[in-house]
Parts: C-alpha cells; sequence; structure tokens
C-alpha cells in the first residue's frame, strides 16, 4: 500500500486516501486533431517498468489532483507536485537522474 | 506410545489441569499446554488422515508449519476448521475433532485411494480432465467430490466479533526469539519507537529449549531479563499472539493478533487485526527444520527432531518411549540428547554423515548413545504408528543393514530461514551452500517508498543459526535499520552467547541416495497433498521445468501449510531430476499471509448492518415506519415500493402508479445529486462539460443537459438550473454526483486551472421531493406561502419562496409527464416538510412511491435511465438525443470522440419503443434475434431491450431498446429470445407511449 505525501496539503497519504488517475502530462485533443493524435491521446499509454508519472487525487484528503513520479518497478517515489504544470518541475527530473542513470527523460 | 513426563515441562503449569475433548473422548492437560502437547500426552499420535490418499497422519511438528494436526475446532457458530493442533493453546471445554474421514479416524474409507495410488499420480486431475471427459464426469468427480476436502465449513453465523487497529512505529520487529528481542533492546535504547511482535504466547524461540547459555547464565533467564528491560522502555510496545501476516509496499504491515481464541466467550474480540505502517521493518523470524525424505517419513510417530524436543522440554511431553534420531545436521544430537536427560531411550541416531564430530556429537557419545554414521533409514515400517527402522548406508541403494524397533523417529534435515516476510515485497534469496538453505540477500532488500531498504533480517532467519551468532547478527541489524532511520544507536554490551563447536552439516535429499523406485513412491515431501518424491520425478520426466509448473501440476506446497515443510526438499528433487543448480531452479513466489488468517479477522466489525456506511435521506425513518421494502442505490438506500397489507411489491407498484396518474404522489427525490458551479468562467465551464449551452440558460430557467466522457460516451444526464449571473445548480442522478464531482475538478484544476470557477457537492445540504400529479398544484397551494400558478411558474423554471413556512426552492421540472414540481429544503427541514406534505395531501390522494414507480412511469413516456438506456457503450445520438447536443460549440467534452466514424455512423442500434403483439412483458436481458449464425455458429442480434415494464397506464407491456437502425423500421415486428427458450413478437414503436404531445404535464 503505497505511501506518497499530497503537494498541495502536505499530508503523507495512504493509497487508500487516494483516487488514481493513469498517465501525467497529456495532451488534450479536441475537435479538428487528426484520427492519430486522438487516437494517441485517448488510448496509446504508457507502460514502463521504471520511471513514470502519474496522476493522483488526494480524494478523501484536500481533494486536489496532483502528480507523482515513481519507479513502477520499486515503487520509489521521487516526488509529488501540483498538477498545474506543463511538464515536471526541474529539481525531480535531477532527482530521477541521480538515482536512474540510464533513465531517457520524461517524454 | 507418547505419554506425559512426571517431571519438567517449562511452559505448563500442573497445578491448573484442563479438560478437553477429541472426537468425543474427554481428556485431560494442563494450562499452557498446546492441543497438540496434549493430545499427545494423552498418547494421541494420530490425529487425521491425508487429502488424497486417507493415510494415517500424526503430529509432525511444533509451531505453525504443522501440515497434518489440524482440527475441526470448537462447534456451532465458534467452529472452525483446518487449526492446527500445534499453535492451538489449550483451554477448558476444548472440542475438537479430526478431519477428513469417514466413517471414522480409525477406519476410514477413502484409505483405498493408497491402494489405488499409482492411478493417482501426479498431475491427476489435469490428466483426467482433458480425456475421456464423460469418464471424469461420471466416474472419478463423484469419487472425489465424497472423499476429498479438509475440515467442514461453519454453518452457523459466526459467535464471535473481531476488531481492526492501526499502529505505527519507527522500527517493527518481527519475532520474539533472542534475535528479536536482542534487535528490539538495540533499537528501544536507541529511542526509535519500537513495535516487537512475536506469534506464541511466550517470548524467547527455541534458546531456552536448546539449552544456550547467555552472558553465563540460561537463555531463559536472559529472555525473562531483556523482555522487562523492554516493558520498562516507554517507546517499545510488545504483543505476543500476534503473527505478522504479510509485508505490503512501502512498510505496510498486517498482523493477526489471537486475543482470545485462548479464552472464547470471555467478551474481548476473538481477534484483533493490526495494520501497522512501519518506517523499517526487521524480521527475526528464525527458522523451520526440514524433514527427510526417506520410505515411510509420513508414518505417525516420525517427527521433526526439534520438535520432539520442543514437547519434551516445553510440556514434558515424550513422543514415544524408544525414538530413533535421523539426522544430517549436529542439530538433531540436541534431540537425542534432551530425550537421554529426560530418561527415555534413543536406540541410535542414524547419522547421513560419514564422520560426525563436534562438541554435540561427542556428548552424545560420553552419554554412551549408538551412533550409526554414514547410514540412512531404509524404511519406517508401521500403520497408524511406527514400530522399527530398517537403517541402510546413505550411500547405497537401502540394502536394510540393521532393523531397530522403537515407536517414534526424529529426523532433522538442517533448517530453512522464515525468508515470507523478506519476499513477500521483493526481497531476493541468495543460496546459502555451507547449511544448504536460501537466506535473505543482503545486496537485493525490498525497497520503501525512499528507495532504501524496507526490511532488515536478523537472527536464523537471516542464517545466522547458532545463538551466538544470531544475537550478533541482531545487534548489527538493528544498529543499521535505527541509522537508516536517522537515529544513532547507543553503546551497550552486547550479550554473548557461549558458542558450540558444530560440525558442517550435508545436504541430503533423498535417503538414501541410489534409493529405489519403489521406495521413492513411499518419500513424502508434501505431508497434507500427499506429494512425494516420485511425483515430483515424474513431473520432471513429464517436461516440467518451472518450479511454479511443478507445483500446480503436482500440488506440491499448496496445502493450507504453503509449503513450510516441502518447499526446500521438493525444489532440490526437481533439481536433481532435472540436472541442475538448486539457485538455478529457485523457488516458488512467497505470497501473504504467513499462516492463514481467518475471513472474520479481515472482515473486522465491517458485517451485518455495518457492513458498509449507509447513506439515508432525511426521510429515511418515515420510510422505514410506513413500511418501505428498500432498495440499494450506490452506498444510498432508497425505497423501491411502500406495499400495504395483503400487497405483492408489484401490485404496490402499479397502486402507486395509478394513484400518482389520477391524483397525487410524493417521492422522496433527496438523493438527486446537487452541484454548485460558481464563478466568472463557469458558463464556459458548463458549456465544456454538457452537450448542449448551458451559457446562455437565463436566470430563473431550467434546462435538461448530458455529460459525455472523451470518448464521446453518455456519462450522466440531468436538469440544470441557473441561479445567478454567476452560478448554476448541475442535477445528476443518483450514483452519480461524487463521481460527476471528481470529473468537474479534474478538469478545473488539471486542464483548465486558469478558469475561475467553484464546484461544490452539496447533495446532502438539501431534501428534495418530488409533487408528481394532476393534484399536485393544489396540494402547494394548500401548502400556501408563494404563487406556484402555470404563469408564475411555468414548466421548467424555479423560484424560491415559502410554503407551508418552509423554505424552500422549486423547480418546475417532470420524469413522469404529469404536473410535477421538485422542491428543496435545507436538510434539517426534510422530514418535517415531508410529513406536512403528507398531511395536507392527505385529503388530495396523496401516497408515497417508489423508484419502480418512478422506473414505470418514466418508461411510459420513453425517458432514458443512465445504467438502463446506457452502459458505456452507447453516445447521446443512439438515444435520439441529438436536439440537446450543440451543433454550434466549436468543442465539448466528448465531441471529438463522437466525430470517430463508427460512432458518427448511421448503421448502428438505435433506441426505439418495442410493444409486445400479445400484450406480454419482454424478459429483462433480451436480445433481438436476427437471420444467420456468426463464426462461432451462435444466432446473430440486431438489438437488446434496454428498459421493460408491464404498464399498469397502458395495462400492457411496454418496452424501450436499441435497435439496428431502429427509428428507421417503424411498424416492423421483430423477436426478443428469452432465457426459457422460444421468442416473444414485438413491433417496432416510438418510444412514447403515453401522453405524446405532454399535456398532462403542460397544465
Amino acid at each position: 500500500m503505497l505511501l506518497i505525501e499530497c503537494p498541495c496539503c502536505g499530508v503523507k497519504a495512504e493509497e487508500t486516501e487516494l483516487s488514481p488517475g493513469y498517465e501525467a502530462h497529456l495532451k488534450r485533443f479536441g475537435p479538428g486533431s487528426t484520427d492519430e493524435e486522438f487516437e494517441a491521446y485517448m488510448f496509446a499509454r504508457k507502460n514502463p517498468k521504471g520511471v513514470h508519472f502519474e496522476r493522483w487525487r488526494h480524494a478523501y484528503g484536500c481533494g486536489k489532483w496532483f502528480l507523482a513520479a515513481r519507479c513502477t518497478a520499486t515503487l520509489e517515489v521521487f516526488g509529488t507536485y501540483p498538477a498545474q504544470v506543463g511538464e515536471p518541475p526541474a529539481d525531480i527530473i535531477e532527482k530521477i537522474k541521480a538515482r536512474r542513470p540510464d533513465w531517457k527523460g520524461y517524454k | 506410545m507418547s505419554t506425559r513426563l512426571s517431571k519438567g515441562g517449562r511452559l505448563i503449569d500442573r497445578s491448573a489441569a484442563l479438560e478437553f475433548s477429541f472426537n468425543g473422548k474427554r481428556l485431560k492437560g494442563y494450562r499452557g499446554d498446546t492441543l497438540a502437547a496434549a493430545l499427545l500426552a494423552n498418547d494421541q499420535m494420530l490425529v487425521g488422515r491425508s487429502f488424497k490418499y486417507h493415510r494415517p497422519r500424526g503430529i509432525v511438528a511444533a509451531g505453525p508449519e504443522e501440515p497434518n494436526a489440524l482440527v475441526n475446532l470448537g462447534s456451532g457458530g465458534r467452529l472452525e476448521p483446518n487449526q492446527r493442533t500445534t499453535v492451538t493453546e489449550l483451554f477448558d471445554g476444548l472440542e475438537a475433532a479430526s478431519q477428513n474421514h469417514w466413517p471414522s479416524l480409525e477406519f476410514d474409507v477413502g484409505v483405498v485411494n493408497n491402494y489405488v495410488s499409482r492411478f493417482l499420480p501426479a498431475g491427476f486431475y489435469y490428466k483426467t480432465f482433458i480425456h475421456p471427459r464423460p469418464f471424469w464426469k461420471h466416474v472419478f468427480e463423484p469419487i472425489i467430490r465424497q472423499s476429498a476436502g479438509l475440515g467442514s465449513a461453519p454453518k452457523d453465523r459466526d459467535a464471535d466479533r473481531y476488531e481492526q487497529a492501526y499502529a505505527f512505529c519507527d522500527l517493527l520487529v518481527v519475532g520474539g526469539g533472542i534475535a528479536g528481542l536482542q534487535a528490539a533492546l538495540v533499537a528501544g535504547r536507541a529511542g526509535a519507537r519500537v513495535l516487537l511482535l512475536e506469534q506464541a504466547a511466550h517470548w524467547g524461540g527455541r534458546a531456552p529449549v536448546d539449552g544456550d547459555v547467555i552472558d553465563g547464565k540460561p537463555a531463559g533467564d536472559w529472555v525473562d531479563a531483556a523482555v522487562a528491560a523492554l516493558e520498562g522502555m516507554e517507546n517499545v510496545t510488545l504483543r505476543a499472539r500476534c503473527m505478522a501476516a504479510g509485508v505490503y509496499d512501502h512498510g505496510y504491515v498486517l498482523a493477526d493478533e489471537k486475543v482470545a481464541d485462548h479464552t472464547p466467550g470471555d467478551g474481548r474480540p476473538k481477534h484483533r487485526l493490526w495494520r501497522i505502517r512501519a518506517g523499517k521493518i526487521l524480521t527475526a523470524t528464525g527458522a523451520i527444520e526440514r524433514p527427510l525424505s526417506f520410505a515411510g517419513n509420513d508414518i505417525p510417530g516420525v517427527m521433526l527432531a526439534a520438535s520432539v524436543r520442543d514437547y519434551v522440554v516445553n510440556w514434558a511431553v515424550s513422543p514415544g518411549d524408544r525414538t530413533v534420531v535421523v539426522t544430517n545436521n549436529d542439530d538433531g544430537y540436541r534431540t537425542a540428547i534432551a530425550l537421554r536427560e529426560a530418561g527415555l531411550a534413543v536406540p541410535a541416531i542414524v547419522d547421513a554423515r560419514a564422520n560426525p564430530a563436534g562438541d554435540l556429537v561427542a556428548k552424545a557419545r560420553s552419554l554412551g548413545l549408538r551412533i550409526e554414521a554414514g547410514r540412512g533409514i531404509a524404511k519406517v515400517k508401521g500403520g497408524k504408528r511406527v514400530t522399527s527402522v530398517a537403517i541402510c548406508l546413505q550411500a547405497g541403494e537401502g540394502a536394510v543393514i540393521d532393523e531397530i524397533a522403537c515407536d517414534a523417529v526424529a529426523m532433522s534435515g538442517g533448517w530453512s530461514p522464515v525468508v515470507h516476510l523478506w519476499s513477500h515485497c521483493g526481497g531476493k534469496l541468495t543460496w546459502d551452500t555451507a547449511n544448504a538453505c536460501f537466506r535473505p540477500d543482503p545486496a537485493r532488500p525490498p525497497l520503501n517508498h525512499d528507495g532504501g531498504a524496507m526490511v532488515h533480517v536478523a537472527g536464523a532467519a537471516n542464517g545466522a543459526m547458532k545463538a551466538a551468532e544470531a544475537l550478533l547478527d541482531a545487534t548489527a541489524a538493528a544498529e543499521a535499520a535505527v541509522t537508516a532511520l536517522g537515529m544513532k544507536p547507543k553503546k551497550a554490551k552486547a550479550p554473548v552467547a557461549e558458542a558450540v563447536a558444530e560440525g558442517p552439516m550435508e545436504a541430503v535429499w533423498i535417503m538414501p541416495q541410489g534409493a529405489s523406485a519403489e521406495l521413492k513412491a513411499k518419500m513424502w515431501l508434501d505431508y497434507q497433498n500427499d506429494v512425494k518424491v516420485s511425483d515430483v520425478q515424474l513431473a520432471a520426466r513429464e517436461g516440467y521445468e518451472s518450479v511454479e509448473h511443478t507445483k500446480r501440476y503436482t500440488t506440491l506446497g499448496m496445502a493450507t501449510d504453503q509449503g513450510k515443510l516441502s518447499n526446500i526438499n521438493g525444489l532440490a528433487v526437481l533439481a536433481q531430476a532435472l540436472n541442475e543448480d538448486i539457485p538455478q531452479v529457485g523457488t516458488t513466489t512467497f505470497r501473504p499471509p504467513y499462516t492463514p488468517v481467518t475471513l472474520g479477522a479481515l472482515a473486522g466489525e465491517a458485517r451485518g448492518e455495518i457492513f458498509q456506511p449507509l447513506r439515508r435521506t432525511p426521510m429515511h425513518e418515515w420510510h422505514e415506519r410506513n413500511g418501505a421494502y428498500f432498495e440499494p442505490v450506490g452506498l444510498w438506500r432508497r425505497p423501491y415500493c411502500f406495499p400495504r397489507a395483503g400487497e405483492t411489491h408489484e401490485q404496490a407498484v402499479h397502486r402507486e402508479v395509478t394513484n400518482t396518474r389520477e391524483r397525487l404522489g410524493l417521492l422522496d427525490a433527496s438523493t438527486l445529486g446537487k452541484i454548485i458551479v460558481k464563478g466568472p468562467d463557469a458558463g464556459k465551464f458548463l458549456d465544456m462539460l454538457y452537450t448542449g449551452v448551458m451559457s446562455t440558460l437565463p436566470v430563473g430557467k431550467c434546462r435538461y443537459g448530458l455529460m459525455c466522457n472523451e470518448q464521446g460516451f453518455l456519462s450522466d444526464d440531468g436538469v440544470v438550473a441557473r441561479i445567478d449571473e454567476e452560478t448554476w445548480l448541475c442535477h445528476t442522478t443518483s450514483g452519480g454526483a461524487d463521481r460527476i464531482h471528481g470529473w468537474m475538478e479534474d478538469w478545473l484544476q488539471c486542464e483548465w486551472w486558469d478558469w475561475q470557477v467553484y464546484t461544490a457537492n452539496v447533495t446532502e445540504q438539501y431534501a428534495q421531493v418530488a409533487v408528481v400529479g394532476p393534484n399536485a398544484r393544489k396540494l402547494l397551494e394548500k401548502m400556501g406561502g408563494m404563487d406556484v400558478s402555470k404563469e408564475a411558474l411555468p414548466f421548467m423554471q424555479w423560484a424560491d419562496g415559502r410554503l407551508g413556512g418552509f423554505p424552500v426552492r422549486v423547480y418546475r421540472i417532470s420524469f413522469s409527464g404529469e404536473l410535477s414540481y421538485e422542491i428543496a429544503v435545507p436538510a434539517s427541514h426534510g422530514a418535517a416538510f415531508w410529513a406536512a406534505l403528507h398531511a395536507a395531501g392527505a385529503e388530495l390522494g396523496a401516497m408515497p412511491y417508489g423508484t419502480e414507480a418512478l422506473h414505470v412511469m418514466r418508461a411510459e413516456k420513453g425517458f432514458i435511465m443512465i445504467g438502463d438506456e446506457t452502459d458505456g457503450t452507447v453516445i447521446p445520438q443512439d438515444l435520439g438525443l441529438d436536439w440537446a447536443i450543440s451543433k454550434k460549440k466549436e468543442d465539448f467534452l466528448g465531441k471529438r470522440g463522437q466525430q470517430r466514424t463508427f460512432l458518427a455512423s448511421a448503421d448502428r442500434w438505435k433506441l426505439v419503443g418495442f410493444e409486445t403483439l400479445d400484450g406480454s412483458v419482454i424478459p429483462d436481458g433480451s436480445y433481438i434475434v436476427a437471420p444467420g449464425v456468426n463464426a462461432n455458429g451462435q444466432g446473430k442480434t440486431q438489438g437488446r431491450v434496454t428498459s421493460t415494464y408491464y404498464s399498469p397506464t397502458l395495462k400492457r407491456g411496454i418496452a424501450m431498446g436499441l435497435l439496428h437502425r431502429g427509428p428507421e423500421r417503424m411498424g416492423e415486428v421483430v423477436e426478443f429470445n428469452t432465457v426459457k427458450g422460444g421468442t416473444v413478437k414485438a413491433r417496432v414503436v416510438n418510444q412514447v407511449f403515453f401522453d405524446k404531445d405532454g399535456e398532462k404535464q403542460n397544465v
């Protein structure tokens, strides 16, 4: 049962307090997008064994959505940060690079 | 025979005699006994039958690893099957019964399986499942069902209660032997919050039994002092009878505390399930002795050597008068010495090693014990009890050198560290060649959220088998764990255990090593599931190379003991058969729980009325008082109908519909979701959320809206009211409020976070009543306080005011097709308002109606219901709701999804109504059949029913459903299949069956 810190209220929340929101940093494609763009937005999800960026909601806490960088293989949590950003913060990127020298970046 | 010795027994209190029964026989034991010890004291070695061959089974072990001695414990509401007698504490009045035999333990019919055992080889089930099929169904299955199965399932409600609790600590130490106690002392002195768990009722583990000496005194004295010291530390909690069942992600541990197993009915909870969150976990879980594989090693009287010692030292029970010890290591000699010191006969120590040497061997020699070095057991003789052993050369093929009369055999095949908790979350193992065992690999521990080691390990669980090593290991492990927690270990004098020089053990997987096939077919690996050396070798010959496959094929390690005794021996035999090294073959996966946890503990208090939280509307008690029949709607309980005396539910529903259509019905609609959306950008936001336009809705008006997910599928619907310039109130379905509120927040927080919008789910802040029927307006006028006329409050408008003194918001909306007002009051007024409406409405024919009448009336009007007409694959266009989808808006959630070719196509199943030709009701779930068959030879379909009811208004069956190009096929007759066979013919019609022009609601 994962332990993830909510960056909005600072609570170290148990997994049962959170609801998962799957992959983070998706770009929405609406009307006017090609079939390929829409398919990629809707269905093509990363499923890495290793570093992954995810959305979580502190559903039974402060109610805020936030983002987390986590290793899907070892369950190490590299950090959490607010959802209102376009890409992972630099300090978290640095931390991941230090812990996982082979990591190829979040894109 | 096994019996109670006249002296000794460190755990029993001879002044406290207890009575208990086994298979109805009244027996005596002492306080401090386990049930197994008390049974042995009464010469009850035979305690059960094996699963497959129904062979006689005796007690093998003295701890939780016991595979054989399982009983039905208690009776009635306190019956528990498969309870291990070796960990069951004796209490006065305990009732136990043996399992898996018929008609009796002594004489068992199923034992014929033993004589046909060559027809029940490994993979028997797989082989007979495959062919010939009828043979399985008519021959094997009935026989196996009759004879298989452990224990009997309780039929009564559990008479006990269980509770759950949370605990938090810096360091969780699992295991209260000397390693665990020392680790807890080190961590406790460093100031860490320590929780120490021990599965047994007493502390100290094996050391006091093994005669270890610590700091110059008997180990028991050191244990007592350590426990006293720990109890004196405020930051340390000790919990005995508490088994750590599983280690989960990020330091989460489940532990099962057996609070009142030994004091049933004293009012305390039977078990307490602890949910522990630990900074670090230190496992000092010890080791389990392995059996040796020789022919007849399952005959009652053959026991693990250290367990024999436990019975003698802890409970003053002699398993036999003459015990032959067979071993491949020095530890077995401890048992021989303990037996001799208790005045019992040890006719021989059969040692598989050619040149045993060491302090214990020397001591045995000095006691004059006969040591048969380089020898093994060719065969154990006996039926329900050992009578003798035949000995042979270990290096040979089993030619008998000598036969020794005895009534017990103590075997030791070496020790396997208990690595379960280390492994649950991915800790890896390494092969220890010297001790022939797997132990935790310190380089590959399970990891915590910070990437550091989550579990540390100490003592025998880490392969440090001797007391002296274990104490040193525990000190080092605890210091490492405390340091990793950011604390500083205090300098203290570490306890020193007297070193005992032991000779090396020698791995023995088959005894004798060149045993014949006939002998191997009597060498048991898994006692409970009847898996033998020959079965594993057969699996290897048949191509099972993976240990996981072999496990499932042979059922090795799949019994209730989960292979605690059989695992390593089994995979060693497999490795030999595959001609590979043991580490290459590897182990099967260790999964929680370590020992079985009763379902009662997992359920805790969540049973009966408090199984799950219930949501009640403010009017719930009125419904209960007035005989409502409830149905669950999410966590809500809503009245399905209000049956009167002598009425069936169906009759009640028909009465409620008719009364509402002709006079006046009142519905508790409080569960309807209510979400306030407010802010400068609220209109823009709702235009994205709904398929229609909400920003243009004038203040004071209502509009029906649809919400879709991004794929375009319909997800929720409801009426939206514009409250003021910046505020909208969105009604959602009863089950959808929380989901839709979460959905709104998702988009506002993650996608359009610069939009100024605030949402609040106020579902429970308001009670809501639908006042429905021709007399609805009359009732509100009688209540008085505001103008509810057609002119003042037309259809699809709302108004604030007072009715009968209550502060109300009245929405003129209708889900029934009748003149209808939905009236919201603050929740605290709900019950009083509801009662006032009934009081005033009595003379107008007011009756409450339930959800089923609501469904029937909305179906008569052709209104869709989320979850009936939708199932996550239906778009609004399928339901003829194109009018509620804006064509002007550039974007809304689901718009792009609906543009996908297969959704935009006209070639889809679409909503229509159905009238059966004979007036009957189409069964729920029916499909509309189409000509021809598909690739699997199944009949084709062209649609399905989504809502089907008897209409008391039209006095016939009505239905809605999805039909391929349905709206183009009005008047056509189609056929619905039925579960019973045959079809029902129905005509395709418009889905609005009643009052097509809306004259009844527009008055």
